[in-house]
């Protein structure tokens, strides 16, 4: 960076002290604390009876991979429900994004962005307990349902696996599209606009400029999309913490990795959460350095262009 | 995309766009009503009684609004006044600690020359991924060792280190905090403290209004922690009694009850949603840019 440097270090040193006080004591010293957890055996037993803290090394771990513990089918569960909710979000986000920045349709987009938009503020445990309600028994939905299949018995959504499962990935369908497509927005926004011009003029059709100019150039920014989605999915709690009930309803094929985590907090089960923590802190870890490895790749591609240009 | 610069041809691929304008039109306004219609049937809902809502659904309101909204304040086990007010205190003050600190740690590092500076921005960005559920443990456990059960502090006070805000601000520095206005106000004798309360804020007022906004939002929203640290029934915030009416059975509550409690949580956040709108969806699109 080209700027004139002014030796006042010592201002700089004293502006960064509270925002690394509080992140030392509030974030490190807690996952230091919880790695530490993981490797000894704490817990209560009945609700009142301390077990530990005695040392038991990789034993939590060997617990949690053990197949009765089932964390392998929370896991499983966890992808199904963000996938479900995934794959339409960028289906659509795109096909949205693509037609707002299409300057030949000239569409009045404001009001979209800001209606798609609305959902991802909303409080995600009030959407869960919404859509509850909406589609329990004697919700406005099963009005619907019967009034269309003249059935006279309720539909139970919340009594079936993918129904259950369908309707958290709704939920998080509807609080995520519309940010999604403002994102992938900016990007095609950042796309030379005379590639389009030129395309045009060679007479490409609006697909063959969408699959052969925007869909690689905002490839970056896809799988940036892509991998902080699945790193928030990994993290995906409150909706269906609120929607199965903790994680219980239906023979637990809604319950997710963090719900579970939440289970064990919950009942002071220490070595068990601790343990719990650290897996999902190495899978999050290693999203986060595939996009650290993919967005640097990304720059030198960048530059080689310029380069190639000038 | 590019300028319409069709010579030839020019009147069948206008009626070819007249059609791709009222297909997207169509599905946009499809997906438009998809994302409000649970809002619509949420107000519909919280205007009609129990007894109403129990013998199936009409798509028009009622007029029991008055008396669900009584029922709901009146409830001890939900407490939702007191609800409403400490989620207000909570999420107030993270937003004004959050944007203030993380103003101040950006300003740091993008004004002052010293060592660590490099080191520290990295830094910075790497913690940005880690997903707080991850330290949830440790965390809980030093509240407890503290004795700050059932108090604001630990949920107010982290705020002030949010690495998401912190690079939003370095970003809003980077375009428009040129450093000739510090060193001139440097030459006029104004302390470094006073320089960044009185003149840089005001610069940063823009980037500061939005990341209040999505600050305010997020600890709004906030439920894993709290939910772990606050159990006395006065000290709750929204989410943890939405979640408390969740664990109840459904047939034994008052039905028209429930839905304006789920609306008191959503309902004002919307409205403000909808007044700031403008100036929020152009916050998501600079956020967007730094990816």
């Amino acid at each position: 960076m080209r700027r004139k440097s002014i030796s006042y270090a010592k201002w700089g040193y004293i502006f960064v002290i509270p925002f690394f006080a509080v992140f030392i004591v509030f974030s490190l010293i807690p996952l230091v604390s919880t790695f530490k957890n993981s490797f000894y055996e704490n817990y209560l037993v009945n609700g009142y009876r301390q077990v530990g803290p005695n040392w038991v090394g990789f034993e939590n771990y060997a617990e949690l991979f053990k197949s009765e513990t089932n964390l392998i089918k929370y896991f499983g569960n966890t992808l199904v429900i963000w996938l479900l909710g995934f794959i339409p979000q960028l289906f659509f986000s795109l096909l949205f994004a693509s037609w707002f920045t299409d300057l030949r349709l000239k569409l009045k987009t404001g009001a979209y962005k800001i209606i798609f938009y609305l959902p991802n503020v909303i409080m995600a445990a009030a959407m869960g307990m919404l859509f509850f309600t909406l589609f329990s028994q004697s919700g406005p939905i099963n009005s619907l349902y019967k009034s269309i299949t003249g059935s006279t018995e309720p539909f139970m959504f919340f009594d079936h696996i993918w129904s259950q499962r369908g309707i958290i990935a709704l939920i998080n369908f509807l609080m995520w599209f519309g940010n999604t497509t403002i994102m992938l927005m900016a990007a095609i926004n950042g796309i030379d606009p005379s590639l389009y011009e030129s395309a045009q003029i060679d007479g490409a059709n609006p697909s063959q400029t969408f699959w052969k100019i925007t869909i690689p150039l905002i490839r970056p920014i896809l799988l940036y999309v892509l991998i902080t989605s699945l790193i928030g999915g990994l993290q995906m709690y409150d909706v269906p913490q609120i929607v199965s009930n903790g994680g219980e309803a239906v023979n637990r094929t809604s319950m997710t990795v963090v719900v579970y985590l939440n289970k064990h907090l919950y009942s002071k089960n220490y070595g068990m959460a601790g343990a719990l923590s650290v897996i999902l802190f190495v899978v999050a870890a290693l999203l986060s350095l595939l996009i650290f490895y993919l967005t640097t790749e990304k720059d030198t591609k960048k530059k080689k262009k310029k380069g190639g240009r000038k | 995309m590019a300028a319409p610069i069709d010579a030839v041809g020019a009147k069948s691929s206008s009626t070819n766009i007249l059609i791709r304008r009222i297909i997207s039109y169509t599905v946009l306004t499809i997906f438009a009503f998809l994302a409000l219609f649970p809002f619509l049937l949420l107000i519909i809902q919280m205007t009609r009684s129990s007894v109403e809502i129990n013998q199936g659904f009409k798509p028009f309101p009622g007029g029991s609004f008055g008396a669900n909204f009584k029922t709901v304040m009146n409830n001890n086990n939900w407490r939702m006044l007191k609800a409403l007010r400490n989620s207000f205190i909570v999420s107030g003050l993270t937003a004004a600690l959050s944007t203030y600190f993380s103003a101040l740690t950006a300003y740091a590092i993008h004004v002052y020359d010293f060592k660590l500076r490099k080191f520290l921005f990295t830094f910075i960005l790497m913690i940005m991924m880690v997903p707080a559920q991850v330290s949830a443990l440790g965390f809980v456990r030093l509240v407890n060792d503290m004795g700050l059960q059932n108090s604001y502090i630990p949920l107010i006070v982290p705020a002030i280190a949010a690495p998401a805000t912190f690079f939003f601000m370095k970003q809003y520095m980077e375009s428009s905090l040129p450093l000739d206005i510090v060193e001139a106000a440097r030459i006029d004798g104004c302390g470094e403290f006073r320089t960044f309360n009185s003149l840089v804020t005001p610069i940063l007022k823009p980037a500061i209004a939005v990341q209040a906004i999505f600050t305010f939002v997020s600890s709004w929203n906030n439920f894993f922690i709290p939910a772990l640290i606050l159990d006395d029934p006065n000290k709750r915030t929204l989410p943890i009694v939405i979640q408390i009416i969740r664990s109840q059975d459904l047939a034994s509550l008052d039905l028209g009850a429930v839905y304006v409690a789920i609306g008191i949580s959503i309902v004002p956040v919307a409205i403000v949603y909808l007044i700031l709108s403008k100036f929020i969806i152009r916050g998501i699109a600079l956020g967007a840019v730094k990816g």
